[in-house]
C-alpha cells in the first residue's frame, strides 16, 4: 500500500528545473503530481510517475541525485471537507506528517492525497481502519 | 631604543660563537631527553659529538608539523610536566591541533623577545598598547601581553572583536599602540568612519601587525587610514608565538631574533640552504627553549634573509623579509591557520563518505568570509528539507568547533563544482592579499 515518490535535488537556479523535466520528456516519462519545497539555495522536488525506478536511472544518469521515497496515496471524492477528515484522522491518532500535497484524477470526481509520514506503516494501518482508502502503485496508475 | 643592546647589535661573528655554544647545547638536550630526536638522529647516523659549531647545522634532521602531531599531545615535551607552566594549541592538519608548551624559562624568553619586537616597533614607556589579538589558546594575545608587562608599557588586553568597544576604549583611554591583524585594524577603521568619527583623530601612532600575511598595498592603506606607523610581527607557536621577528621603522625586513631561533632559507624540494638571499623556506631553530626545543623546524613560510646591517635601526641581527608566500595549501583565514585536509576530515566524519567540495574564500569589509560548497550526492542527500538543513547546520558547527571559523555552507549539485585532471582545486581565493 506504499506508492513510490521521486524526490530530487535541486540548485535553486535558473534552468534546473527546466532540464529536469526536458530530461524525463525525452524519454517519455508522464508526471502525475508535482511539488517543490524550496531554501535559498535549493529545492527539493518532489514527483509522482508511472514508472519510478526507471525514472530514477535516467535521472542519476544525467548527475542529478535523486532518490525514492515511499509515500502514502489516499483517495477521497473531491468535495469540500475531505482533506480535513483525513488529516483529522492522523491528528487524533498522532500520526505526525511530514509533508503533503494532492492532485485531482483525471475521469472521475477523486482527488489524491500524497503524505509522506513519519511512521508509514502505523500511518497506513490508521487510514484503512477509519475506511479511508489507501491506493496501491497500480491503482494509482489504472 | 634598543631593549637588548649587546645582542641586537652584537657583531655576528661573535653572535656565532653564542649560537654554536648554545647549539651543542640544545643538540646534546633533545638527544637525550626527547625519544622522537633520539630516533630521527640515530636514524640519520648522527653523533651529537658531529655538531660543534653553528655551521654544522645542516648535517642535523629537519623536524615537520607532521612530527608534532604524531607526538600529540606531550610526546616532544624536553622536561617532565612538573616544569611545564603554561599549554597552547593551534591549527593542526587534520584533526588533533597543535601543542605546544613553556617552562618559566621559555615565558621569561617570550616575554623577553617580545619586549625587543614592541622596542623595535618604536614602542616606549608612556605608550598604551590595546591588545586586539585574541586571548586564549592563541599566542597572539598572550604574547604582546607578556612582552607589555615585561617593557613595563601600559597593556590593556581587549582581545579580539567587539569593535564598538575597541574605538571608544582607543578615544577614552588615548592608547598609542595597536596590536591586531591587518584586516581587523582596517576593518575597524571602516566601523569608525560609518559611525561618523575620523580613524585619523586617534591618538595612536603606531600598529604592530601580524599572524596573516599582508602586502606593501596594504601597508599604505592601513597607515593613510589611520595615520600611523604600520609594521609587521612575524611568529609561529611551534617556535614561541609572535615574537620571533619584528619589523623596525625601516619598513625593510624583519629582525628576526637569531641568538634564540636561528634561521636557514633551504629549497622545500631539495632541503639544501639557499645562498644568501634568495628565496625560501624558513626553517627555525630554537637555541635556548626548554618545554619544545626544535631543530630545524620547517615552518612553510617563503621569505628571504639579509644579513646586511640595519641602516635605519643600526641593528645586526639579520632580517627576514614579508611572507611571500607557503610551500604547502595552507590558508590563514582572520588569522587562522587553516588546512584544507581539515575540512576534508570534517565533511569524512559526517557520513563516512567524502564529497566534492569547494572552498571560497573573498575578503568583504576587510573581514575574511569563507564558504564551503559541498555537493549533495546520495550520501548526503535526504528528502526532507529539514535534514539537509540540519546537515548544514551540522557542517557548519563542526567546522567552527575544529578550527574555530565560522563558515557558510552551500549545499550544491553534484558534478556542479569544477573537477580538474590531477589534484583538485579545492581552494578558490578571491582575495588580493
Amino acid at each position: 500500500m506504499k506508492v513510490k515518490q521521486l524526490s530530487i535535488f535541486l540548485e535553486n537556479k535558473v534552468g534546473r528545473l527546466l532540464e529536469t523535466t526536458e530530461v524525463l520528456a525525452g524519454q517519455n516519462i508522464n508526471i502525475r503530481a508535482m511539488s517543490i519545497a524550496e531554501t535559498s539555495d535549493f529545492g527539493i522536488v518532489r514527483l509522482i510517475v508511472e514508472n519510478v525506478d526507471n525514472a530514477c536511472k535516467l535521472l542519476k544518469m544525467h548527475d542529478f541525485t535523486v532518490e525514492i521515497t515511499e509515500v502514502i496515496a489516499v483517495e477521497v471524492d473531491d468535495r469540500p471537507g475531505q482533506l480535513a477528515r483525513v488529516l483529522r484522522t492522523l491528528q487524533d491518532n498522532n500520526l505526525n506528517i511530514e509533508y503533503c500535497y494532492a492532485f485531482v484524477e483525471r475521469n472521475q470526481d477523486k482527488a489524491v492525497i500524497i503524505l509522506r509520514m513519519e511512521n508509514i506503516d502505523k500511518s497506513i494501518d490508521t487510514l484503512v481502519n477509519n475506511e479511508i482508502k489507501v491506493l496501491t502503485q497500480e491503482e494509482l496508475f489504472k | 631604543m634598543i631593549w637588548d643592546k649587546s645582542i641586537e647589535s652584537m657583531p655576528l661573528d661573535k653572535l656565532k660563537h653564542i649560537q654554536s655554544d648554545r647549539l651543542k647545547n640544545i643538540v646534546k638536550n633533545v638527544y637525550e631527553n626527547v625519544p622522537f630526536y633520539k630516533r630521527s638522529f640515530n636514524l640519520n647516523d648522527i653523533n651529537v659529538k658531529d655538531i660543534k659549531s653553528i655551521d654544522d647545522i645542516h648535517k642535523l634532521p629537519f623536524t615537520r608539523k607532521t612530527d608534532l602531531r604524531d607526538n600529540y599531545p606531550f610526546g616532544m615535551f624536553a622536561v617532565p610536566m612538573e616544569e611545564i607552566v603554561e599549554i597552547h594549541a593551534s591549527s593542526g592538519t587534520t584533526g588533533n591541533p597543535t601543542v605546544v608548551a613553556y617552562t618559566k624559562n621559555d615565558l621569561k624568553l617570550w616575554a623577553t623577545v617580545m619586549a625587543r619586537a614592541i622596542c623595535i616597533a618604536g614602542g616606549t614607556k608612556g605608550d598604551i598598547i590595546q591588545n586586539a589579538y585574541g586571548y586564549g589558546l592563541f599566542t597572539g594575545g598572550l604574547g604582546v601581553h607578556y612582552g607589555a608587562l615585561e617593557t613595563g608599557i601600559t597593556i590593556v588586553p581587549m582581545s579580539s572583536g567587539n569593535t564598538m568597544k575597541q574605538l571608544q576604549l582607543m578615544r577614552d583611554f588615548s592608547t598609542t599602540i595597536i596590536t591586531c591583524t591587518p584586516s581587523y585594524s582596517l576593518f575597524m577603521a571602516e566601523e569608525a568612519l560609518e559611525n561618523g568619527f575620523n580613524p585619523k583623530e586617534t591618538t595612536l601612532r603606531i600598529g604592530i601587525f601580524g599572524a596573516e600575511p599582508w602586502t606593501e598595498q596594504m601597508r599604505k592603506k592601513i597607515e593613510e587610514i589611520w595615520n600611523i606607523t604600520a609594521l609587521d610581527i612575524y611568529g609561529l607557536s611551534e617556535i614561541i608565538g609572535p615574537g620571533v621577528a619584528q619589523e623596525c621603522i625601516g619598513k625593510n625586513g624583519l629582525h628576526i631574533f637569531s641568538d634564540h631561533f636561528y634561521p636557514e632559507i633551504i629549497d622545500p624540494v631539495t632541503g639544501k640552504v639557499v645562498e644568501n638571499g634568495n628565496e625560501g623556506e624558513l626553517v627555525i631553530t630554537t637555541l635556548t627553549k626548554e618545554a619544545i626545543p626544535l631543530i630545524r623546524y620547517r615552518t612553510g613560510d617563503i621569505v628571504s634573509l639579509n644579513y646586511t646591517q640595519c641602516d635605519a635601526c643600526g641593528r645586526t641581527l639579520p632580517r627576514i623579509s614579508k611572507v611571500k608566500g607557503r610551500t604547502d595549501d595552507m590558508l590563514i583565514i582572520r588569522g587562522i591557520n587553516v588546512f584544507p585536509s581539515q575540512i576534508e576530515s570534517v565533511l569524512l566524519n559526517i557520513k563516512g563518505a567524502q564529497p566534492h567540495y569547494q572552498l571560497i574564500i573573498d575578503r568583504r569589509h576587510s573581514l575574511d568570509t569563507i564558504e564551503i560548497q559541498v555537493e549533495v550526492d546520495e550520501n548526503f542527500f535526504s528528502d526532507e528539507i529539514k535534514k539537509l538543513e540540519m546537515l548544514k547546520q551540522k557542517i557548519k558547527k563542526e567546522i567552527d568547533s575544529v578550527l574555530s571559523l565560522s563558515v557558510d555552507v552551500s549545499l550544491v549539485e553534484p558534478k556542479s563544482l569544477s573537477r580538474s585532471v590531477g589534484k583538485a582545486k579545492r581552494v578558490i581565493d578571491k582575495r588580493n592579499l
